[in-house]
């Protein structure tokens, strides 16, 4: 493999990790929206470098996937979503963004050293890119933790799914079934979690979970 | 061919729990059972007994976990304790036959007896940690099945619920000592045995070991389920549980001790005998307090446990010194001890079992004058009680005076600590042996002597046959075991020698059978001689009295101080007996408060005197635990009331943790 397309797969996983950055500190809806959909791209085009480097061709499919399922269809019906619940200019207050971003710097660290270790034996695109799909997954569930708002939770979520490709399609032989699948099972909890969305949006008038709390009685 | 007749027999014994559950509600159920487990029994006695010698026997069967299967192994430790359960477990099915009969729920304690027999059956024969382990916890689930037989009393589930408690607490502590000591191609025993462990772990194990099999034997603390569960199970069961469940701990003990850890430390002995000697000192001061009967014979087996571990730490001491002999001696009197005990104490249940089922009462303060309406199983009883009191010329004696014989070696051992705790430990032992005595003449004294405090007393019957001749079997034994010792510290010459790598001296050769632990100038004893003594000297001052004094037999008041009283209550009682030792070491050994409730003059009220009798391991170890459990259990109850952003958080808390632990991990 010549260094240049190390380089570049290099370049775009550790781009997917500063997109999840982004979409650590986005406070307004339609901005996380937009953040979401560049997360997604840049996956794309990661796998699909991968897919050339490796000479996979069934990662094409994967990162058409990526670009269709989560570029494209994803982003637009959060968007109607959004527009339904009328949540489409709200600003979430996050508390403690340096905080927040710090504790994120300090996941990435730590991905590193736990893969760069665990991993020694591997092939070095494959080191570099596990470390990095786990540092999007550990930021996608920062996301998760950080976040009040239900919509945020669930764009976390599938921030965190992302990463969980990029492993995938980093480690060389993965077979297409298992991305696809992947895939799928993402879209059903995308769908479940609108449903569920609605429903509490029908009962309480709200997303944020922190008013469910609160209608439980136990917050704290 | 023992091992298969042994194998071939738990499968017969578990066949019989089938067979009882398939005969619910017939009458004859219960005879059929019993008797069927008592020839079951004598089979697998004759095969403890003959293979005593014999080279160990080895069998597999493709049982347990898969490709490795479940492995039995029968050598001279197993035979000598096979021989003890199945001779108890023989006896108790037989008196059982007869006992049986007045059992109100037959069906609740039927099909368990026989698979609480093939369960400490199949401990004793285990040669892996993992069939070790499922027969133990077999055997702990059985007998608390058993325990549990009368449920609807409020006490026995209370039993129930800490015996179960204790025992699965114990079967953990077993189970991480053999996570410990496992070798790396598995848990087989042989494989345990020839690996090589670091040097932290056997005294880890060790501690383990004591927890473990500790809590099943009864070691102070960890006795307190003994005097709540033994009263509850039914007496034959009692007697299975205290003269042989405890003993099955012992051998657990001395398995995983002697056998598979390798040379001991010499520090091992000063746990292990610190530990026997105060558990035989509470056991027995316990004992002591007690008004029930089963459960003042349930604190003496705590009492005896410790006089056995006392000769294993001897062992040990004498072990991690290289010297051989001396270890020998100790460990035989540790395991004579273990056979005695199994004999009187299941004669004493038995004997208590006779007295419960002919009057109804368990409480010595109700019962009295027994001797007149069941003389035999008073008799019985009387040889039980002097057994165990260690009076010559009985077998108790003999595993006790051995155990002296061991201490008084102490001297050439040659650490400080042991030259010093070992004559202390001397001390505990002889005092718990003269309290024994004084419990005994406690026990057999209020219950079978004077005038009947019931009326349940006074309409007691004897028992049927069958208890008779089981109870009347083991006093033989008691008096053959103490006559004849040589023959069974010969019998255990090739145990001893497989676990110390020597033996005592053949004992057999020996005119008159003397006995003759270490040297003819330092020390021996002849039962016979006493016992013809005894025989004698009783035969001619009888003699004497009815020549020179009077013929007739008469039968007058007892002395009363000179005020005739017509009220039985006015007797001496159980705990009037106990009353000196009580202000002695009541306040701090059983936080004993007495509380007299006097009327005002001219009140016409009865005046009360009210003693409350504490077990300080309640106060002390029990409590604490059980509340340090309730306070955990109310600070993680917060974690059922959290929100979603708490649940996430502690998922991704523990991620991190882990992956904080894997970057850390050299």
């Amino acid at each position: 493999m010549g260094n240049l397309s190390f380089d570049i797969a290099h370049l775009f996983a550790g781009g997917l990790v500063l997109v999840s950055f982004m979409l650590l500190y986005q406070d307004r809806m339609s901005g996380l929206i937009n953040i979401f959909t560049l997360h997604a791209v840049v996956l794309s085009l990661s796998v699909g470098w991968q897919a050339y480097t490796q000479r996979a061709w069934h990662l094409f499919v994967t990162a058409a996937i990526a670009l269709i399922f989560k570029a494209l269809i994803i982003p637009l019906s959060l968007r109607r979503i959004m527009v339904r619940l009328r949540i489409h200019r709200t600003v979430e207050i996050i508390g403690g963004v340096g905080v927040t971003m710090l504790v994120g710097i300090g996941l990435v660290a730590l991905s590193m050293v736990v893969m760069l270790r665990a991993t020694a034996a591997a092939d070095p695109l494959a080191r570099e890119d596990l470390a990095f799909a786990l540092s999007v997954v550990l930021l996608g569930l920062l996301m998760m933790v950080t976040r009040r708002n239900a919509v945020s939770q669930v764009i976390g979520f599938m921030s965190l799914e992302n990463g969980l490709i990029l492993a995938a399609a980093g480690a060389k032989g993965m077979p297409l079934v298992v991305e696809i699948s992947v895939a799928f099972s993402v879209l059903i909890a995308f769908i479940v979690i609108g449903v569920f969305l609605f429903r509490i949006r029908e009962r309480f008038d709200t997303v944020d979970v922190h008013q469910l709390d609160q209608f439980r009685g136990e917050y704290r | 061919m023992s091992i298969m007749v042994v194998l071939w027999s738990v499968g017969a014994l578990l066949a019989t729990s089938v067979l009882a559950v398939a005969m619910t509600g017939r009458i004859a159920a219960s005879r059929i059972v019993y008797a069927l487990c008592c020839g079951v029994c004598l089979l697998l006695l004759g095969a403890g007994v003959t293979h005593l010698g014999a080279v160990a026997e080895t069998a597999a069967l493709p049982l347990g976990l898969p490709w490795v299967g479940a492995h039995f192994r029968l050598d001279a430790l197993s035979a000598f304790f096979l021989t003890v359960i199945n001779l108890t477990g023989a006896a108790a099915s037989f008196y059982a036959i007869g006992y049986g009969a007045h059992e109100q729920h037959p069906s609740r304690v039927l099909p368990f007896f026989p698979a609480f027999l093939a369960g400490m059956n199949l401990v004793i024969v285990a040669d892996d940690a993992f069939s070790f382990l499922v027969a133990w916890e077999f055997m702990s689930l059985s007998s608390w099945a058993l325990v549990l037989a009368h449920h609807h009393v409020a006490e026995n589930r209370r039993a129930g619920f800490v015996y179960l408690t204790m025992a699965s607490f114990g079967t953990l502590a077993l189970l991480m000592a053999f996570g410990l000591i496992a070798a790396p191609s598995g848990y087989a025993f042989a494989a345990i045995r020839a690996a090589t462990h670091s040097p932290w772990k056997p005294g880890l194990v060790l501690a383990l070991t004591l927890l473990g099999a500790g809590s099943k034997a009864g070691l102070v603390p960890l006795h307190i389920w003994l005097p709540l569960a033994h009263p509850a199970a039914p007496s034959h069961v009692s007697a299975l549980m205290s003269g042989v469940m405890t003993k099955v701990a012992v051998y657990g003990f001395v398995r995983i001790v002697f056998d598979l850890l390798g040379p001991p430390a010499w520090w091992w002995s000063l746990v292990v005998l610190s530990l026997g000697g105060v558990t035989a000192v509470m056991g027995v001061l316990y004992a002591l307090m007690q008004h029930d009967l089963k459960r003042l014979l349930a604190y003496h087996s705590v009492e005896n446990i410790g006089i056995i571990f006392i000769g294993l730490g001897l062992a040990l001491a004498f072990e991690a010194y290289a010297m051989p002999s001396a270890a020998a001696l100790s460990l035989t009197a540790g395991l004579l001890h273990v056979f005695n005990h199994s004999v009187f104490k299941s004669l004493l249940f038995f004997g208590a079992g006779a007295v419960l089922t002919s009057t109804g009462e368990r409480d010595m303060e109700h019962l009295g004058g027994l001797i007149h309406r069941m003389p035999q199983t008073a008799f019985a009883f009387l040889v039980g009680c002097i057994a165990i009191s260690a009076l010559p010329p009985f077998n108790g004696f003999v595993s006790e005076w051995l155990t002296f014989q061991a201490i008084l070696l102490s001297p050439q051992l040659s650490s400080w600590g042991l030259k010093f705790l070992v004559p202390a430990v001397g001390g505990l032992l002889a005092l718990s042996a003269a309290l024994a005595a004084a419990c005994f003449v406690k026990a057999f004294g209020v219950t079978f002597l004077g005038r009947p405090r019931s009326e349940a007393a006074e309409r007691g019957r004897e028992t049927d046959r069958f208890s008779l001749a089981a109870m009347f079997v083991f006093a033989a034994l008691c008096l053959v075991a103490g006559i004849a010792p040589g023959l069974f510290i010969d019998a255990l010459a090739p145990v001893v020698k497989s676990l110390v790598g020597d033996r005592m001296p053949a004992q057999l050769g020996i005119e008159w059978l003397s006995i003759v632990p270490i040297a003819e100038s330092r020390s021996s004893y002849n039962g016979l001689l006493v016992f013809v003594f005894i025989v004698f000297s009783a035969l001619v001052a009888a003699q004497i009295i009815h020549r020179f004094g009077s013929h007739a037999l008469r039968r007058g008041p007892a002395w009363d101080c000179g005020y005739p009283d017509p009220s039985p209550a006015t007797q001496y009682t159980a705990s009037s007996f106990a009353q000196p030792i009580r202000r002695i070491l009541g306040g701090v050994a059983f936080g004993a408060r007495e509380r007299v409730d006097m009327p005002a003059p001219g009140d016409a009220r009865a005046a009360r005197l009210d003693i409350t009798i504490r077990d300080r391991a309640w106060d002390v170890l029990y409590t604490p635990i059980a509340r340090g459990v309730e306070f955990g259990a109310d600070q993680l109850n917060q974690l059922h009331f959290l929100t979603i952003r708490g649940y996430l958080s502690l998922v991704f808390v523990a991620l991190v943790g882990l992956l904080f632990v894997v970057a850390a991990w050299p």
